[in-house]
């Protein structure tokens, strides 16, 4: 019975072999559709994880329209993008804050070039029992008191200020924070700081901050699972993650002084007009002063160096020309917003200037 | 009786013979033969590939770590910040988080679980023995993140709503039981870590208690004992080591478990008393955090994974030393 067995098997892995050679060869003969294309070439990124979705979108598209070019993505984090394409592991890295002073040398800085590829924005979520139609309004001061625990009940004067048609409750506010490090709270917190020196004195900016109370959960989907499970709980996410989720978000106001909502209009006025303001997109949108301006919101870039070598050069800055243009069709469906077409013009200008060698 | 025939019944004869003589003798006898010399070899290679991957993993960490240690000396090691803003790290709240969060862990786990074990050893029927043992055991099958959302989405707000007011009634003057509620926090991820640890505990000592000799507890019942007297003195005293065993290794799996900590434990660095606090676990940190942070903060992450290491030996140490110390005061 055993020898049986033996045999059996023997047999059957003779004839998984058999089975699977010509069926290897016929993908391979799949893949490369037309003999007169020699290779693919790969074009290596990696960074943010926000714009991951949109950019793998992207790569799929654009692979369709130029077989020979494959890009591969992998979303590492803004902090991991902006490093290893340092090193020199990667064609091109991503991140949705600009690379720093603290990344780099002043003189190696000069040799980075940055492309804006999409706006995301920030969006504040809360757990109150509010009527139908009634949104919370909030002031970027108001916002750093609650989350340094300076304001701990709802029915707080001055954020019953900002809401004098709404009964706010005698509940205290349970503030949620991310735990991981990410760019939702590189925003936050840099929003926080340029509306009060308090907040950026006691606690600071960055993709991580040790915040003073409240909990953290990892990722959007960690803070939105607290915040909908505590009443009186307020918390901060990516705003393409609330539109998706459906849940209340907060009108934060703006420089010009008027309650905003986190819509795709309202974030793509706000880079139109600090387009118009400082004429570069670097700059930071929270003091952008335009009228219909969600102030919460920001760049997501693509960085790739000013010389680059001749044959992926190209393909990387044809693609990218691409993505300013056909590609922003892409992004609303996906839940984010597209660049409007000053930044788009100037990013264009910025990408003309690359060099190949 | 079946088993009395087994051990004793049948072949009276063999318990006349000392034991020790059974025992083949310690030393090794050289090999002669090339094949076993080959065996050898490799065995042996395989036992220093275990010792060198330890060896070489701790020296690694601790290079790619030592910018931090350098930085900030023994204060790394005293202070309770992660301020990545400032540029400040310090592991203490970290430390204080894996350390109450399974020590609470076991506090609650090890009563359930050794309790579980008896009854299912000597107390229950085989029908309802083999089906719960089973249930038991496909819960450490359960991968964290089913606990982790679990506990996010019942035991927290469970906690929050019931058993937190409840004890902040009666209890409220104690440090232990203060503060605001949250649901989330070192209660709730040591309740959950505790769950997680009992199939591993309560199966390990259930081998543990099969494995002691029907002899013994008959012997002990033999003098008069009671039923408790008789788990007491065979199985607890007798299988002391291995119960130990199972406590170390669900110890550790409560010590470098991630994903649920993370999910229930709140991520917040503080070094707070109350068990309603959220609070944060090393190993939670460096899930949380490793993806995003610059050159420094990634050193400090990696001292981080040092300390872990290093306290997880400690406790290991720890565990292994009072095993020693009570086997040598009971002469075995």
């Amino acid at each position: 019975m055993a020898r049986f067995f033996n045999r059996f098997w023997i047999s059957f892995f003779l004839l998984v072999q058999i089975g699977c050679f010509p069926k290897k060869t016929g993908i391979k003969n799949k893949q490369s559709p037309s003999d007169k294309v020699e290779e693919v070439l790969l074009v290596n990124g990696a960074g943010a994880s926000f714009p991951y979705i949109l950019y793998l979108k992207w790569f799929s598209e654009y692979r369709r329209l130029k077989p020979e070019v494959a890009i591969n993505y992998q979303s590492i984090g803004s902090g991991g993008g902006i490093r290893q394409f340092l090193k020199g592991t990667l064609d091109f890295g991503a991140t949705d804050v600009p690379v720093s002073d603290k990344d780099v040398k002043k003189e190696e800085k000069q040799k980075i070039v940055h492309i804006p590829t999409a706006l995301g924005a920030v969006a504040v979520t809360y757990n109150l029992n509010l009527k139908e139609g009634e949104v919370l309004q909030l002031g970027g001061k108001v916002l750093s008191d609650i989350f340094q625990g300076k304001i701990t009940k709802w029915n707080h004067s001055s954020i019953q200020e900002l809401n004098k048609n709404i009964s706010l409750p005698d509940e205290p506010i349970i503030t949620v924070y991310r735990a991981d490090g990410s760019g939702t709270t590189a925003f936050f917190t840099e929003f926080l700081s340029q509306r009060s020196a308090e907040f950026l004195k006691k606690i600071g900016k960055g993709k991580s901050v040790q915040w003073p109370v409240g909990v953290g959960g990892k990722g959007n989907e960690g803070v939105v699972g607290l915040v909908n499970k505590m009443k009186g709980a307020i918390g901060y996410i990516s705003a393409s993650y609330a539109v998706v989720q459906k849940i209340p978000v907060a009108k934060i106001r703006n420089k010009s002084g008027s309650f905003i909502s986190p819509t795709t209009k309202a974030i793509m006025a706000a880079a139109d007009s600090a387009m118009t303001e400082n004429k570069d997109y670097l700059a930071s949108l929270i003091n952008s002063s335009g009228e219909k301006s969600y102030p919460l919101s920001g760049f997501t870039y693509i960085i790739l160096s000013r010389i680059m070598p001749e044959k992926k050069g190209r393909i990387l800055v044809e693609f990218l020309n691409w993505a300013l243009d056909d590609g922003q069709g892409f992004s609303e469906a996906l839940n984010f917003n597209p660049l409007p077409e000053s930044v788009r013009q100037a990013a264009r200008k910025k990408l003309s200037e690359v060099q190949f060698q | 009786m079946k088993n009395f025939k087994l051990s004793g019944g049948l072949f009276p004869l063999k318990r006349l013979i000392d034991p020790k003589e059974l025992i083949v003798p310690r030393k090794i006898p050289k090999d002669v033969h090339f094949p076993d010399q080959i065996f050898s070899i490799l065995v042996k290679l395989s036992a220093l590939a275990l010792i060198g991957l330890f060896i070489s993993m701790a020296v690694v960490i601790f290079i790619k770590s030592w910018p931090a240690f350098s930085h900030f000396k023994w204060e790394f090691f005293t202070r309770s910040v992660w301020d990545s803003w400032r540029q400040e790290y310090g592991v203490l709240s970290l430390i204080y988080g894996t350390v109450v969060s399974s020590l609470l862990a076991l506090l609650l786990a090890v009563p359930i679980s050794l309790a579980l074990a008896l009854f299912l050893n000597e107390l229950a029927p085989k029908w309802l023995s083999v089906v719960l043992g089973f249930i038991v055991e496909m819960l450490a099958a359960i991968p964290s993140i089913v606990y982790g959302l679990w506990g996010v989405f019942v035991m927290a707000p469970f906690l929050r709503e019931s058993v937190q007011p409840f004890l902040s009634k009666y209890l409220g003057g104690y440090a232990l039981f203060s503060g605001s509620f949250y649901g989330v926090g070192m209660m709730c991820a040591g309740i959950i870590l505790a769950i997680m640890i009992t199939p591993t505990i309560s199966s390990i000592s259930k081998e543990v208690f099969r494995s002691i000799p029907h002899t013994n507890k008959e012997a002990v019942l033999s003098l008069g004992s009671t039923r408790w007297e008789m788990f007491k003195v065979a199985l607890l005293r007798g299988g002391f080591s291995g119960l130990v065993g199972a406590v170390i290794l669900g110890f550790g799996r409560a010590f470098g478990e991630t994903m649920a900590v993370t999910m229930v434990i709140g991520n917040k660095i503080s070094l707070d008393p109350s068990l309603f606090a959220p609070a944060q676990t090393m190993a939670s940190m460096l899930a949380t955090q490793y993806g995003e942070g610059d050159e420094f903060q990634l050193s400090a992450l990696t001292a981080v994974g040092f300390t872990l290491f290093m306290v997880s030996l400690i406790f290991n140490s720890l565990a292994v030393f009072l095993v020693w110390k009570i086997r040598k005061r009971y002469g075995k």
